[in-house]
């Protein structure tokens, strides 16, 4: 196995009752850069997303079959934590959903819920901690005066912000965003991609997109799914100018999708 | 051409008023009434209640007795100082002299003395006052010689209940709207919803019943007390009762709680008891507390259960095993047996007004509560 993919997965099937949603995937994602999924809707594109930190089971009809490798541990194994593959991964969602809680509390909850009691931060320590977070995400300024406030009172584009803000606390690895700006407008988006391009690097990010021209600036790579097969995986300047297959060619070009 | 189209087009403007408009229209009255309606009645029962219990709480002075009536009827008096009497019977004092006064108006010097005695010690009432039916723990509404109202035996048996129920109904009910609404999945989940709004459905002298024969002979033989209707019986009935309702409404609470927080929090690797003590139940506290509450209101106002169960004693209890009265219950018990208007019938209906108030205020407590506006 090739030690610089952070996520690779071999003939990896998953169903969804009857319904198979995915078939024979391979991908290998390499470590710390931006990797973009793009396709039509319902082409399984969320659905791989959502197995690599094995979210998807919330469900309780899910069946997988095949290897899903992150960080070279194959997390289909029985012997996976949830907790610990989840502290490895961290998730955003399409729509920005902080929790009910104050901003700092945000921040702190995922780091809370992984630190035993015995090793738990000094109030000082977890004040550094936030401001450390909120400036890697480019929140700080606009939000030092109110850590306390309810973080559903912020706007779209902070709550998004919070939200990736709020995975990096316990220091994962991969970072997955399922469409982080499609419920943004677009002064937001240009926000959080910047914030993408801050990030890359630091962690390997794999991103969910219905939008081509965002697929473009901020990827290193895409991978083109159709019908819950995955079509092509070049790098990104290359998918765009020179497609390999037709069917990528046609979705670029907007022939459907 | 361009004319006919006009035609129908104000020919169907003016032609509105079909069967469709009129089924309308009476629908809009019919749901109107039915909207209205309930504030209406919710004024008119308060009025009622208001108005035949209101002038025992403002009731001061001396009366004659129907007791002390009846006595001086018994004696051979003529029929004409009979008339007078009987007049005399239903007028208020302000002093015990002034009746007295009076009394000596009506009678006849020798009868006077006949029955001075008597009329000192019981004819009059003791003056009454809000604070003594508040804070004596005598309710004796049916003694001929010295009837008084203190209720503070019945606050203490509907709360020793309720307080006990709640003990019980809340962790309970809880539990199971956290089992249900977090943990279980599909048929179960379904299956157990049913069973605890069939519960909430069994009527409350089926309770009642329970608690008198079968709880009954239990709590005897288990604790080894005299008497198995007591605050232990009644409590353990009423939060059986009170939680089912409660469960139904809890569960709602954490319906309401969006699932992407619930998403979010297990995306970042809490496991479910995490998920629900830091963020399930957090956000949905204030549902929570609303059905606790008016699992309260639930228990404060049962009658029947209660009646059967708490062994209907007037007593201050001191433990569980003590058996004891109930507001409610004495409601229910006595209004059959007063005469309309008399002392006792409208110190009933006086409790009648506190139970009404305080249901009141923990239904608008709730209500406040799940609109999550905070006092102060």
């Amino acid at each position: 196995m090739n030690h610089e993919f952070s996520i690779e997965s071999r003939q990896f099937n998953l169903w969804y009752g009857d319904f198979q949603a995915l078939f024979d995937i391979d991908i290998g994602i390499r470590q710390g850069i931006i990797t973009a999924l793009i396709g039509p809707s319902g082409c399984g594109k969320t659905t791989l997303l959502r197995s690599v930190n094995r979210i998807n089971e919330r469900l309780g009809y899910v069946r997988t079959e095949g290897l899903m490798k992150v960080m070279q541990k194959n997390i289909l194994d029985s012997d996976v934590e949830l907790a610990q593959l989840r502290k490895q991964v961290g998730m955003v969602f399409q729509r920005p959903n902080p929790l009910p809680l104050s901003i700092r509390d945000n921040i702190l909850f995922a780091h809370k819920l992984h630190t035993q009691s015995h090793e738990k931060l000094s109030r000082q320590d977890e004040n550094n901690l936030v401001e450390n977070v909120l400036r890697q995400v480019l929140l700080w300024d606009s939000v030092k005066e109110r850590l306390h406030q309810k973080a559903i009172d912020l706007s779209l584009e902070e709550q998004q912000k919070l939200c990736i803000a709020r995975l990096l606390p316990v220091k994962p690895s991969i970072l997955l965003m399922d469409e982080p700006c499609s419920a943004l407008d677009p002064k937001g988006t240009e926000a959080v991609e910047e914030l993408l391009w801050e990030l890359r690097g630091q962690y390997t990010i794999l991103i969910v997109t219905h939008n081509m021209a965002q697929a473009r600036r901020v990827s290193d790579e895409s991978i083109f799914m159709l019908m819950g097969k995955l079509m092509e995986h070049a790098p990104t300047d290359q998918m765009f100018v020179t497609p390999a297959c037709k069917e990528t060619a046609d979705y670029i070009e907007g022939r459907y999708g | 051409m361009n004319e006919s189209t006009n035609q129908t087009v104000s020919h169907s403007i003016d032609d509105c008023r079909n069967l469709d408009w009129y089924i309308d229209k009476f629908i809009q009255v019919f749901v109107f009434i039915g909207g209205i309606s309930a504030i209406v009645f919710i004024i008119g029962i308060f009025f009622f209640i208001t108005n035949e219990g209101i002038g025992f709480l403002f009731k001061s002075g001396f009366q004659l007795t129907p007791h002390a009536v009846s006595l001086l009827e018994e004696a051979k008096i003529p029929d004409d100082t009979l008339a007078a009497l009987d007049e005399l019977a239903g007028e208020n004092f302000e002093t015990a002299t002034e009746l007295e006064a009076a009394l000596e108006d009506v009678l006849m010097p020798e009868e006077l003395s006949q029955f001075q005695a008597l009329i000192v010690k019981s004819a009059v009432y003791e003056p009454f006052s809000i604070s003594e039916f508040f804070t004596s723990y005598r309710w004796k509404p049916t003694s001929e010689w010295n009837p008084t109202y203190g209720i503070l035996a019945l606050i203490a048996g509907t709360a020793s209940v309720t307080g006990f129920a709640m003990l019980i109904a809340i962790p309970f009910s809880l539990g199971a709207a956290i089992y249900i609404g977090e943990f279980a999945t599909g048929r179960q989940r379904e299956v157990l919803k049913v069973l605890v709004e069939l519960l909430a459905a069994v009527p409350s002298v089926v309770w009642g019943f329970i608690g008198l024969s079968i709880m009954n002979p239990l709590i005897i033989r288990l604790f080894n007390v005299p008497i198995g209707l007591n605050v232990l019986n009644a409590g353990l009935i009423l939060g059986l009762m009170a939680a089912p309702i409660m469960t139904t409404i809890a569960e709602d609470a954490l319906k309401a709680v969006p699932d992407r927080y619930r998403e979010a929090a297990e995306a970042m690797g809490a496991t479910r008891w995490q998920l629900v003590f830091k963020v399930v139940l957090p956000a949905s506290k204030n549902g929570l507390v609303a059905a606790v509450l008016l699992g309260v209101g639930r228990g404060f106002g049962e009658t029947m259960a209660v009646l059967m169960a708490t062994g209907h004693t007037i007593n201050l209890p001191t433990s569980v095993f003590d058996s004891v009265r109930a507001l409610t219950a004495t409601i229910a018990a006595e209004l059959g047996e007063t005469a309309v208007g008399s002392d006792h019938y409208q110190a009933l209906f006086t409790l009648g007004i506190l139970l009404f108030l305080v249901t009141f205020l923990i239904n608008l407590t709730a209500d406040l509560v799940v609109r999550g506006i905070r006092k102060g």
